[in-house]
C-alpha cells in the first residue's frame, strides 16, 4: 500500500531524482525529471495534509525500526502545512526554471541546477517531516550544501563570494545546532524529538539544557537570517540564478523557522523556553529591529533583488515577532506568515527573474519605465509589493491582522503598533519600484524590452494571484495555521 | 568533579573557540576554512568522548563483558564527518573559483575589487 509510505516518499522521490538528473547529463531531461519529482512531492504533501486532517498525527518508522530507536517521520498539523508550502513552491518554480535557467546558466551546467534543486527540495522536505534531531541536521546540511552550489552557479562573479560567505555562516549555524543537539543527547540519551520532549522534564533547567537551548537558538537563527544574523542573505538572494532565488526565498528560511518552533514548543516546551532565559525579550527586540532597520535598508538599495532580499529580512521579523508574543493569535500570525510571505516573496523573485530575462539587469536605473514595455510583469510586482505592505485584501494583511491581535492579547499597544508602522516603510520601498517603473522616462533597455514569455509569466502571476486569493479566502491558510498554533501551544505531539 | 574528569569538555571548548576565532579573525579564505574545520572537529569530540566508558567494550552481548561503550555517537559522528568533508571540499572548490575570478583569496581585496567595479559601473 503506497499511501502508507507517503511520509518517506515525499523526501525520497526528489532525493532519487537528483542522481538520475546527473546521470542524464542533459538540461532538458533534467528539467523534465525535476518537474515531475516536484509535482509528485507536491501531490504527496497534499495527500499527507488531508490524511493528517482526517486521522491526526502520522508516525512513520523508517526501515520499520520502531521509534525511539529508529528514525521516525512524524507528520502533524504544523509540518504538514510547511511541507505543502515547500513542495508547492517547488512545483511552481520547476516549470518556470526551464527558460530562466537557460538564459542565466551556461548550457553545460544546467542539468546540475536541476539536480541541486531536487536536493534542496529533498533536504527542506526532510527537515519539515523528520522527527529525529540528528536526522534534521543531516537534512539541513543536504539542503544547505546544494544551496551553496546553486548560488555559485549565478552569472556574476560575486555569486562565488556570496556562496562562500553563506557556506561559512551556514556551517557555523548548522554546527551550533548540532552542538545543542549533542548536549541534549548527553542529558537525555535520546534523539527522537517526541522522546526528548518526554524525557527533558527530568533535567529541565539544568545548565547543559539551557546551553543547548542557546546553541540551537543561535544556530537556527543564523539559518533563519534573523537580524542581525542576516549578513549572508542579501548577496545570496541577489546573485543566485533567479528561479532558484524565488524557491530559496520562499522556503529555506521558513523551514528553519519551523525547526525553531518545533524545538521551542514541542521539545523544550513553552514554559522552559520562555521561562529560563529572556527569550521573549530577545526575540521582541530583534524582530522589531529587523522590521525597522532591514526594511529601511531595503529602501536604499539600487537593485530590485537586493531590495527584495532586505525586505525578506524585515518580513522575517514579523514571523519572529509572533513567536515572541507566544499566544494563540500571535503564533497563528507567525505560521500564516510563513505561508503568505513564502508565496509573496516567491512571486516577486519570479517576476524579478522575468525582468532579468528581458533586461539582463534589475538595477533601478535600468528598470525605469518598464511598466510600459512589460506591463504584466510590473503589475505583478506591484501586487506582490502590496502584499508585502499588508494592504487589506492581500495575503500580507491577514498576517498583520493576527500579529496585531496577538500583541493586543499580550496586552501591549506599543507592540501592536510596530507592524503597522513598519508597513509604512514597506510602502516606501514598494513605491520606489512603482515610481521607477511607471513615472520615469524609459531607459534604453526598458524601451526595447518585450513582455516576458508566457512560461515565465504564468507561474509568477499565478503566485501573485494567490497573494490576492489568500487575502480574501483565508479558510485554508488561517485554518491550517490556527490548527498548527494550537498544536504547538498545546504541546501535544 | 575535578578538572581531569571534565578534560574532554575543556579540549572541546578550547578547539571550538579557537576554530571560531580563526573563522572570524582571518581574512584569507583558506585560513577561514581551516578554522571552520577545527570548529567542526570540536563537535566530533563533544559527541564521541562521553560515549566511551573506561573498561567498556563493543556492545556485543556475550556474557563475559558487562560494561559496554555507546556506539551511537560514533555512528552519528561518522555522518557528521562526511558532512564536514563535503562542506570543506565545496568550500575549497569555491575558493579555487574565487581565485580564478578575482586573482586573490584575501577577503578585503575581493571586496575592494567589487567596490571598484561598482564605481566603474556607475561611471560608465
Amino acid at each position: 500500500m503506497i499511501g502508507q509510505h507517503l511520509p518517506a516518499l515525499v523526501v525520497v522521490v526528489p532525493l532519487v531524482a537528483a542522481p538520475l538528473i546527473v546521470l542524464a547529463r542533459r538540461g532538458a531531461a533534467g528539467w523534465a525529471i525535476a518537474t515531475a519529482a516536484s509535482l509528485a512531492s507536491f501531490a504527496m504533501a497534499v495527500a499527507l495534509l488531508l490524511q493528517v486532517r482526517a486521522a491526526g498525527v502520522i508516525s512513520y518508522a523508517i526501515g520499520s525500526w520502531p521509534p525511539p530507536w529508529g528514525i521516525e517521520y512524524r507528520v502533524d498539523a504544523v509540518n504538514a502545512f510547511v511541507l505543502v508550502l515547500v513542495t508547492a513552491l517547488a512545483a511552481v518554480v520547476a516549470p518556470y526554471a526551464r527558460r530562466s535557467i537557460a538564459a542565466e546558466v551556461p548550457a553545460d551546467q544546467q542539468y546540475l541546477c536541476y539536480a541541486m534543486l531536487c536536493l534542496v527540495l529533498a533536504g527542506l522536505a526532510g527537515i519539515a517531516i523528520t522527527g529525529d534531531a540528528f536526522n534534521l541536521f543531516v537534512f539541513l546540511e543536504i539542503s544547505s550544501l546544494a544551496t551553496y552550489v546553486l548560488i555559485a552557479l549565478g552569472r556574476d562573479r560575486r555569486a562565488l563570494l556570496a556562496s562562500y560567505q553563506y557556506l561559512i555562516m551556514g556551517t557555523i549555524g548548522a554546527t551550533f545546532y548540532v552542538i545543542g543537539v549533542g548536549l541534549l543527547y548527553l542529558m537525555t540519551g535520546t534523539l527522537n524529538l517526541a522522546d526528548l520532549a518526554a524525557r527533558i522534564g527530568e533535567v529541565q533547567g539544568s545548565r547543559p539544557v539551557l546551553a543547548a537551548l542557546a546553541f540551537i537558538t543561535v544556530g537556527l537563527c543564523l539559518k533563519i537570517a534573523l537580524f542581525p544574523l542576516h549578513y549572508w542573505l542579501p548577496n545570496a538572494y541577489a546573485y543566485a540564478p533567479s528561479a532558484f532565488t524565488a524557491f530559496l526565498a520562499g522556503t529555506a528560511t521558513k523551514v528553519s523557522i519551523y525547526a525553531l518552533l518545533r524545538f521551542y514548543f514541542s521539545v523544550f516546551g513553552e514554559a522552559a523556553t520562555f521561562g529560563a532565559l529572556p527569550m521573549r525579550e530577545i526575540f521582541l527586540v530583534l524582530s522589531i529591529a529587523a522590521m525597522f532597520l532591514a526594511s529601511l535598508a531595503a529602501v536604499f538599495q539600487d537593485n530590485l533583488k537586493h531590495m527584495l532580499a532586505y525586505s525578506s529580512v524585515g518580513q522575517i521579523g514579523y514571523i519572529t515577532l509572533g513567536i515572541s508574543l507566544d499566544n494563540q493569535a500571535g503564533l497563528t500570525g507567525s505560521v500564516v506568515h510563513l505561508f503568505n510571505h513564502g508565496i509573496t516573496k516567491a512571486a516577486l523573485f519570479l517576476l524579478a527573474g522575468a525582468l532579468v530575462f528581458r533586461l539582463h539587469s534589475v538595477r533601478f536605473a535600468d528598470l525605469a519605465g518598464v511598466g510600459r514595455s512589460m506591463p504584466l510583469t510590473a503589475a505583478g510586482i506591484v501586487v506582490g509589493g502590496l502584499s508585502l505592505v499588508g494592504v487589506p485584501g492581500m495575503a500580507g494583511f491577514v498576517t498583520k491582522w493576527y500579529l496585531v491581535r496577538g500583541a493586543l492579547d499580550a496586552g501591549s499597544w506599543a507592540i501592536a503598533f510596530t507592524p503597522v508602522v513598519s508597513s509604512l516603510i514597506a510602502l516606501w520601498y514598494v513605491w520606489r519600484f512603482v515610481e521607477t517603473a511607471y513615472f520615469r522616462a524609459p531607459s534604453a533597455a526598458a524601451a526595447a524590452a518585450k513582455e516576458a514569455p508566457a512560461i515565465l509569466l504564468v507561474p509568477a502571476l499565478g503566485l501573485a494571484f494567490a497573494c490576492i486569493y489568500f487575502g480574501f479566502d483565508t479558510s485554508f491558510t488561517v485554518g491550517a495555521a490556527d490548527a498548527a498554533a494550537r498544536t504547538l501551544l498545546g504541546g501535544a505531539r | 568533579m575535578s578538572f581531569w574528569s571534565h578534560f574532554s569538555y575543556a579540549v572541546t571548548i578550547a578547539l571550538l573557540i579557537a576554530g571560531l576565532y580563526v573563522v572570524i579573525a582571518r581574512g584569507n579564505l583558506i585560513k577561514k576554512l581551516i578554522g571552520l574545520s577545527i570548529f567542526q572537529t570540536s563537535v566530533y569530540l563533544l559527541y564521541i568522548a562521553p560515549g566511551k566508558l573506561i573498561g567498556g567494550t563493543a556492545p556485543i552481548v556475550d556474557g563475559k563483558h558487562a560494561v559496554y561503550s555507546n556506539p551511537l555517537p560514533h555512528v552519528l559522528i561518522l555522518t557528521a564527518i562526511v558532512v564536514g568533508i563535503a562542506t570543506l571540499a565545496l568550500g575549497l572548490a569555491l575558493v579555487v573559483r574565487i581565485r580564478e575570478a578575482y586573482e586573490t583569496i584575501e577577503e578585503d581585496e575581493i571586496l575592494d575589487a567589487d567596490r571598484a567595479a561598482d564605481r566603474d559601473g556607475h561611471g560608465a
